[in-house]
Parts: C-alpha cells; structure tokens; sequence
C-alpha cells in the first residue's frame, strides 16, 4: 500500500471542489487536515528557530561595575543599582549575617520590583506575594517558578564590583 | 447522511486522523512555548532536544496527513 495517492487524471480544481455532499465533506476534512499540517511544521520552524538562535547567540560579556563601597551599607540596609545595562535594576543587601548579596529587582514572575524585607531576611514581590530567599535567590513561596539573577560580587580595594549576572543560581 | 458504508468509513478513519494530529498539535505547541520560556531564561540546553522532539511530531502530522489524503483519493475514485 502506498503512502501517498494514486495519481489523477483530473484536473486539481476538481479534486478541491465538489458539488456533491458527500465528497464535499471528504474535501472539507482533506483541506483541514492539510491547514493542522501546515501549522505543525511552523510550530516545527519555530522550534529550529531557537535552535538556530541558541547555536549563534554569542554569551553575553559582563562589565565589571562598583556598586558600592564596603563600608557603605550598615547591615540589614539595601542599595539599588543597575547591571549590566541601565535598564536592568538590581538591589544589594548587606544581609544580617554580614555577607553582602545582590539580584536582580525583576520578579520572574511578572517583573515587578523585589524588595528586601529585612524583618523575615527575604525578597518579597508585593504584586503577587512571591518570595525569594536572600542566600540564593531561590523561591519560597509564591507565582514565580524560577529564582531571582544573581549579580556576581567581588570585594576589591574595599569595593563591591558586579562581575558577571547567574541566570539560573538554584 | 452518508449512506454508503465504504465512504462512511472512510469519514470515520479520517475523523480519527484528525483528532490525533490535533492532539498531536497541541502537545507541539505547548513544547514551543517551553522552549522558548526556557531559552529567554537563558537555558540554552533545551533547544535541542525540543527541535527532535517537535521534528518527530511534525512527522507524524505528515504521515496523519498522507493517510488522509490517500483514504481521501481512494474513496472518492473508487
């Protein structure tokens, strides 16, 4: 049995389109069966297209940026900055062990902005009650599936530098 | 109505092929939109296997589609 129709004598138009009923649903069905077809192969396109876009795109390169200076923040108090670009706003915490830690102030959820909430030592998205801990940036609680971008810090000549965004620090 | 068994069951088998590319279709796009989510997260390591995986559906869409039109031309040619 042979996977494709058997050539036709007729003329294509009269393979689309009948006048009788009951091959008018045959042609009905064929058409759209055709029009599902033609969408999994652009659902198909768009897969290759990431595919494509993963292959090419080049890893982002990082400025190295002073956020603050060490003895800046007393601890429990926060700064925000942007990093990398002027559009991407991050915050700093000097945590209440003393450490200090940056992320990302977009929710995953929706990109509203996190604030640090010092009395439960976490990030708090007020839009949706979305919580992220403070030592990894990981969900606690909420919408948001991924955890916060963590900015990469470097303590030089009594300075923080962002070095480098984590995407995916859990 | 369809009163001749063979084309009635023609229309069944057809029936059947198309609810099966629509599932088929339906899983495909929820894996694009994964994909993707998971691409703009930065996650690279999906691309690939999501480009297999909706290639190998698409097949099968194909094939869903090569029997249809096949069932089609044999039933409405006799």
């Amino acid at each position: 049995m042979s996977w494709f129709r058997r050539p036709s004598s007729t003329p294509l138009w009269q393979d689309e389109f009948s006048v009788f009923t009951a091959d008018e649903r045959y042609v009905n069905r064929r058409q759209f069966t055709k029009f599902l077809t033609l969408t999994s192969l652009a659902m198909f396109a768009g897969n290759l297209w990431i595919l494509v876009r993963s292959w090419f795109e080049k890893p982002a390169a990082y400025p190295r940026q002073t956020v603050a200076t060490l003895d800046e923040l007393p601890v429990g108090g926060v700064k925000l900055f942007s990093y990398p670009a002027a559009n991407d706003p991050c915050i700093l915490v000097r945590t209440a062990a003393g450490g200090y830690m940056a992320y990302s102030q977009k929710c995953t959820h929706l990109s509203c902005a996190v604030y640090y909430s010092q009395a439960h030592n976490r990030l708090e998205c007020p839009c949706h009650q979305g919580f992220f801990s403070i030592a990894n940036g990981a969900v606690l609680q909420g919408p948001p599936r991924r955890p916060l971008p963590r900015i990469v810090l470097e303590q030089r000549n009594g300075r923080l530098i962002a070095t480098r965004v984590e995407q995916e620090t859990v | 109505m369809t009163t001749d068994p063979r084309q009635s069951r023609g229309l069944t088998a057809i029936d059947g092929a198309m609810v099966l590319i629509v599932v088929l279709l339906m899983v495909q796009i929820w894996l694009l939109s994964a994909t993707l989510e998971s691409f703009l997260a930065g996650n690279r390591a999906a691309a690939v296997p999501g480009a297999i995986i909706s290639g190998i559906l698409f097949a099968a869409c194909a094939g869903l589609y090569l029997f249809v039109d096949r069932v089609d031309s044999e039933i409405r040619k006799g």
